[in-house]
């Protein structure tokens, strides 16, 4: 049987649709769940009932006070219990884009509140929409990231992606950085790195591996032509790698 | 109760470098003394039972970042303002403009139970630097606030809460059966309903006859719907139409046209014939089939007047706008595109006309607007173009388009007798009111006037349009209506009124959801509050439409039902507020007759022999010149990749930075190889000499950039959208009936419909001394193309050395109107025309892309060749070189920099691998189609008497910088220094 993946969409979600595309070519179950569908007195849907959770991109709640915000609020006052539980249990979850930002921000990536780490305005002050390349980081316990043989080359699409510390973070937890197309580090070099990050850091995880956030969209080049050069012959380096060492993971 | 709490949120030291893009535009006013601007966040919360503990907490949760902020607050008293200590600038929106973030915190406060009622946001800059107080002031109005929507205090702001006031039930009345033609023309001023005498005299022959006065929300429904905005009357008009000889000023051919949207545009649709049309015309969109589950709809609509005094919410809300019309057909909205025209950048401050804004922040607001709002729906932004010319200083054209997607037969269109009337998203407030009727007014140097402005320009909420998106596409799937359309100009009074126009409605006012109370009948029926659209439901299907609204979170309201009486009644707490037979709303207008004369202008005369042009000096003008030069800064800050479908990005070749001739999309969800390719033309240079020229290359420039891509020319769909000045003026209007007939032509020359289209008029400024100045009159065709199998898509870059260049299309003297004509005074007065065998080129071409003979393939449109073959080099990073000499021309060509520069409609280059020449040929035979370059591995641009290193052209084209984080102005600026280039 298909593992069954949530794909958590909120108000402002809207890439919930290609990360059930990507879920359904990683081989597994994609469903698309509206929050409002999992809190209340008699939720219609029980995140328990999943074997994995994607939180999508997208502008949740118009990012509103900062990019997931919004959402980090909601995702502790109404489904705390529940995504404990499921980290818990060693369920994977990814966040992408505003799903990095909700989960970051509600403090289910670094442990901590309030987090010591944040994701704010790019370094450029604006949003932009850019293809970058991300290199695993060997040593990190990512499940998602850990079996990884190439970089990834994928789009970012955003305005506050610039991850930052209190107090410098351990190289451990950094699952992606940015880096050059022929895999030496970005640093920090605009527009290698897209947003000003420190080291570089595209995405990182749990101190248990099976949770990521990363910035760009491994999501948006899952085929061939997704590739902004495939005209001229080139491929590889797709995003799909993650979601199937997800779907591995939960098998 | 009176007390509020101040908190200002402050970014820790090495956090914030400060808001560069604002200091930057102080400085382009010649603010040169401002050193530094520090920006902070202000909140301002108020409630009876709100605490201390209370702002702490949401301080902490929700308004700053611990990581890299900071807050401070305190409790203010009202009459007690606070001191002003350092120099600063305070803003905030005024007091019903649409604010998210205050939104949100109220929301938050709910979900945290914190008794918090009312909230208010805003900036506080400050000002480091030698500025004086008119300084200051300066730097307030031009930079920081914009007045329209926005109020500044030198010094620390006091919030304007909103105040829930009396529900306001007055109707005003208006006798028109007594009045004279002068006070009915007088009161159509005051009221700014844009009605003229004979349209006012058929409502008081009304009144008359049904022996009452006609109520406030009466009046202004007429006016609305009558508007040129929502009913095109002059494109319906009656029209006396000559044409002068300009030496003789004799009458050369006098014609009376019954309707130019009747005799030409609907008139090549029908001629076309094509068995793929859905719906063309009578939607919000027109149809198009995509594959057999599939259909697309597509929409470009403008939003000028707006985004001339509010550049960031008329955009805004344009794209919204655009985006309902596509929900309005009840499809999946999957592309956004722009179009953008706008004044000189580097305008001196001193010449910008009083009243409007400088063409520099006009851009920056429409961009951020444009972006804003794709963004945050989740619709890429694909495809469009950016023009400067100076006719667009006062007033910038902002085309938004959209494309759609929806499983074939699944749009309901027939509202019956009983269906409620089913208003979902946005709240209602006070905001938009007069929409059309304002855009079918001057501006003019009062325009701005916040009494009349900022209810009329509003900024959108994307994300609640997001919403109703979900809860639309939803009800669509499970069949719950039978009718839906959106809310544009004119509101409800709009919106019911088309989809009651044949069967009549009642509606009952107060079941409008408000976003504050206080508004008076006709305001609540008129306003055009954003994000709302419009269902006929039928009773037994609203407990399932209300479960999808829950479970979107979107709000919703039944506020009446269909009748079949063929009245239109609406009430406000059961009083009538409208009474009027659907009839005379939709078939009452008085048609207009109007009078057109075109006289071709005097050619400019020429200064400058095309001997004395350095053909390198000229590309290099050409590549850094605004219009031609990268838009990359600009398109990157459009998300172009959400959705999953780009093929064929805005930006393409060796470093995804080559400016692709089209989109191609392959929507997701969709099956097999077909996908659809997106583009546009435009050239308002060639207006200037020739209206029926500048149409004719528009349809041209389109097609030829779908197909460049992999287009099919036989599945492909034009839209047309005008932007015009008055056409109550007949030398205007003489232009504007040369450009439809260019339109018929054309779209008749390649057997390509229009399926819809829009035309926004008046675009004049009017100044105090009362001098007119209109807009260039412009033409966008926007084009929508299938292709047949995505896997044949084309590029526009190089590929390999050693590669085949072939030219297609024949090179004649048509340098009028062109880009070098732009930057040097040379005499020339023919402006490019239509080509002969233009379909059968075409068709050859995507035959030969589809056969997989095509490895690049790029228009020539502005700069003509040169400018094409330094694109396609820059793009692939490769050296190109091309023979002069084996240019086909036809005419008199006899100067290299006319096979160089004339921008000649119907010709693409197109780079071929050697194996494949012969079969390239064979499909190309019979079409001037002519080898007549190589693909080099030396990075070197040969052309006759160009040689240029590419590297060179790049850096031209690109701006002189590496670093892409700049605004697109300063490389433009930077380019004109360089090449000391001459705008006329």
């Amino acid at each position: 049987m298909k593992p069954r993946v949530m794909i958590l969409h909120a108000s402002g979600i809207n890439r919930d649709h290609e990360a059930a595309w990507a879920v359904e070519l990683a081989g597994g179950e994609p469903e698309i769940v509206h929050i409002n569908q999992l809190r209340g007195s008699s939720p219609s849907h029980r995140l328990a009932d999943y074997q994995m959770l994607i939180v999508a991109g997208g502008f949740s709640y118009g990012d509103a006070l900062g990019a997931g915000r919004r959402l980090a609020l909601a995702l502790s006052l109404d489904l705390s219990d529940d995504l404990a539980a499921f980290i818990e249990a060693g369920k994977p979850v990814l966040g992408i884009c505003n799903g990095f930002q909700a989960l970051l921000k509600a403090g289910l990536l670094t442990g901590d509140t309030p987090p010591s780490a944040t994701l704010t305005r790019n370094a450029g002050g604006r949003f932009e929409c850019r293809w970058v390349t991300l290199t695993p980081n060997p040593q990190s316990p990512c499940i998602f990231t850990r079996h990884l043989t190439e970089p990834v080359y994928c789009p970012v699409a955003h305005g506050e992606g610039r991850f930052v510390t209190a107090n410098g973070f351990p190289d451990r937890l950094v699952a992606l950085r940015y880096a050059a197309e022929d895999g030496s580090p970005a640093n920090g070099q605009y527009p290698l790195n897209p947003n000003g990050s420190v080291g570089d850091i595209a995405g990182i995880c749990s101190a248990s591996g099976t949770v990521l956030g990363l910035m760009p969209h491994p999501e948006d080049h899952i085929v061939p032509w997704h590739h902004p050069r495939w005209t001229r012959g080139e491929q590889g380096r797709l995003g799909l790698p993650l979601f199937e060492a997800g779907i591995r993971y939960v098998r | 109760m009176n007390r509020y709490a101040r908190i200002e949120v402050v970014p820790l030291a090495g956090q914030n470098a400060g808001p560069t893009d604002l200091r930057r535009a102080a400085h382009d006013l010649g603010l040169t003394g401002l050193q530094d601007l520090h920006h902070h966040r202000l909140y301002f919360l108020r409630g009876a039972e709100l605490a201390g503990e209370h702002v702490e907490t949401l301080c902490r949760r929700l308004l700053s970042d611990p990581v890299t902020e900071t807050y401070r607050w305190q409790w203010v008293e009202p009459d007690t303002p606070l001191p002003t200590d350092e120099t600063c600038i305070e803003v905030e929106f005024h007091p019903g403009v649409t604010d998210r973030e205050a939104y949100e915190i109220k929301k938050a406060a709910q979900r945290l139970d914190l008794p918090l009622i009312q909230v208010a946001t805003g900036h506080r800059y400050i000002v480091k630097g030698r500025l004086n107080e008119a300084d200051l002031h300066r730097l307030a109005r031009q930079v920081l606030c914009n007045e329209v929507v926005q109020r500044y205090r030198l010094g620390p702001i006091t919030p304007a809460f909103i105040e829930e006031a009396a529900a306001d039930d007055r109707i005003e009345l208006f006798e028109l059966a007594v009045l004279n033609d002068s006070q009915l023309l007088q009161l159509s001023q005051e009221r700014r309903l844009a009605l003229n005498l004979e349209e006012m005299s058929v409502l008081r022959r009304f009144c008359r006859n049904i022996n009452r006065p006609l109520t406030d929300a009466e009046l202004e429904m007429v006016a609305q719907t009558w508007s040129e905005h929502c009913f095109h009357k002059t494109f319906k008009a009656r029209i006396a139409y000559r044409e002068i000889d300009p030496h003789t000023q004799q009458p050369i051919n006098e014609e009376f046209i019954d309707g130019l949207f009747k005799s030409y545009i609907r008139a090549a649709t029908e001629a076309c014939d094509r068995p793929w049309l859905v719906s063309t015309f009578v939607d919000n969109a027109g149809i198009v089939e995509f594959d057999e589950a599939h259909v697309l709809s597509f929409k470009v609509e403008t939003h000028n007047h707006p985004s001339a005094l509010e550049p960031f919410g008329g955009a805004n809300t344009g794209v919204g706008g655009v985006i309902r019309d596509i929900l309005g057909v009840s499809a999946k909205p999957i592309a956004v595109t722009d179009v953008l025209c706008f004044g000189p950048q580097d305008l001196p401050p001193e010449e910008v006309p009083e009243g409007t804004l400088h063409p520099r922040r006009i851009q920056a607001g429409v961009v951020a607007g444009v972006g804003d709002y794709g963004n945050k729906m989740g619709v890429p932004t694909v495809n469009g173009a950016v023009l400067y010319h100076p006719g667009y200083t006062a007033n910038p054209l902002v085309f938004c388009g959209c494309v759609g997607l929806a499983p074939a037969n699944s749009h309901p269109s027939r509202p019956q007798v009983g269906d409620r009337l089913i208003v979902l998203g946005g709240r209602t407030g006070r905001d938009g009111l007069r929409g059309a009727t304002f855009s079918s007014l001057d501006l003019d140097s009062e325009s701005s006037d916040t009494s009349f402005a900022s209810t009329a320009v509003q900024i959108g909420d994307p994300i609640i349009e997001k919403d109703v998106t979900e809860v639309v596409l939803a009800a669509r799937d499970a069949g719950l209506y039978h009718a839906i359309t959106d809310c544009g100009a004119g509101g409800l009074s709009s919106a019911i009124g088309e989809m009651a126009q044949t069967l009549g409605a009642e509606v009952e006012l107060n079941r409008v959801l408000l976003k504050y109370s206080g508004l008076r009948p006709w305001e609540i029926w008129l306003s055009e509050a954003q994000e709302r659209m419009v269902l006929a439901v039928p009773p037994e299907n609203i407990p399932r439409l209300a479960g999808l609204c829950r479970r979107f979170g979107v709000e919703w309201s039944d506020l009446g039902h269909l009748t079949g009486t063929g009245q239109m009644v609406v009430r406000y707490n059961n009083i009538p507020v409208v009474d009027l037979p659907v009839d005379l709303l939709f078939n009452g207008h008085p048609r207009l007759h109007l009078t057109a004369e075109w006289q071709a202008p005097a050619p400019p005369p020429g200064q400058v022999s095309l001997d004395e042009i350095d053909p390198q000096t000229a590309l290099l003008a050409l590549l850094g010149d605004p219009n031609v030069a990268s838009k990359e800064a600009i398109i990157r800050t459009y998300d172009h990749e959400v959705q999953a479908g780009t093929v064929v990005k805005p930006l393409t070749g060796i470093h995804n930075h080559g400016p692709s001739d089209a989109a191609v999309l392959k929507p997701m969800g969709t099956r097999g190889p077909v996908g659809v390719a997106i583009s546009n033309g435009i050239n308002p240079a060639y207006g200037t000499l020739d209206p029926y020229a500048m149409a004719v290359s528009a349809v041209d420039e389109a097609v030829r950039n779908a197909v460049a891509v992999g287009g099919d020319p036989d599945r492909l769909s034009l839209l047309d959208n005008f932007c015009w000045g008055n056409p109550n003026l007949p030398d205007r209007l003489g232009g504007l009936v040369r450009a439809v007939k260019g339109c018929y032509d054309a779209a008749r020359a390649f057997n390509a419909p229009f399926i819809s289209g829009k035309d926004s008029l008046n675009n004049e400024y009017l100044d105090r001394s009362g001098q007119r100045t209109p807009i260039p009159g412009t033409v966008l065709i926007s084009a929508m193309a299938i292709v047949p199998d995505i896997s044949r898509a084309v590029t526009m870059d190089l590929k390999q050395a050693g590669n085949l260049v072939y030219i297609v299309g024949e090179t004649r003297r048509e340098l009028g109107g062109s880009l070098l004509a732009a930057h040097y005074s040379i005499p020339a007065d023919t402006p490019p025309g239509l080509p002969p065998n233009a379909l059968q080129t075409a068709r050859a071409l995507h035959k030969a892309i589809r056969r997989g003979l095509v490895r690049a393939c790029h228009d020539l449109s502005e700069g003509g060749l040169a400018v094409a073959a330094a694109e396609m080099a820059l793009a692939g990073g490769l050296g190109l070189s091309i023979d002069l000499d084996r240019i086909p021309t036809a005419g008199k060509v006899d100067h290299p920099l006319e096979i160089l520069f004339s921008e000649s409609n119907g010709r693409w280059l197109v780079e071929v691998a050697p194996d494949d020449a012969p079969a390239f040929e064979n499909v190309m035979a019979g079409c001037a189609a002519v080898r007549c370059g190589q693909v080099q591995a030396g990075p070197v641009l040969k052309l006759g008497p160009v040689e240029a290193a590419v590297s060179t052209l790049e850096a031209v084209w690109r701006g002189w910088t590496k670093d892409e984080g700049r605004t697109m102005n300063d490389e433009r600026r930077t380019t004109n220094d360089q090449c000391g280039v001459v705008i006329p």
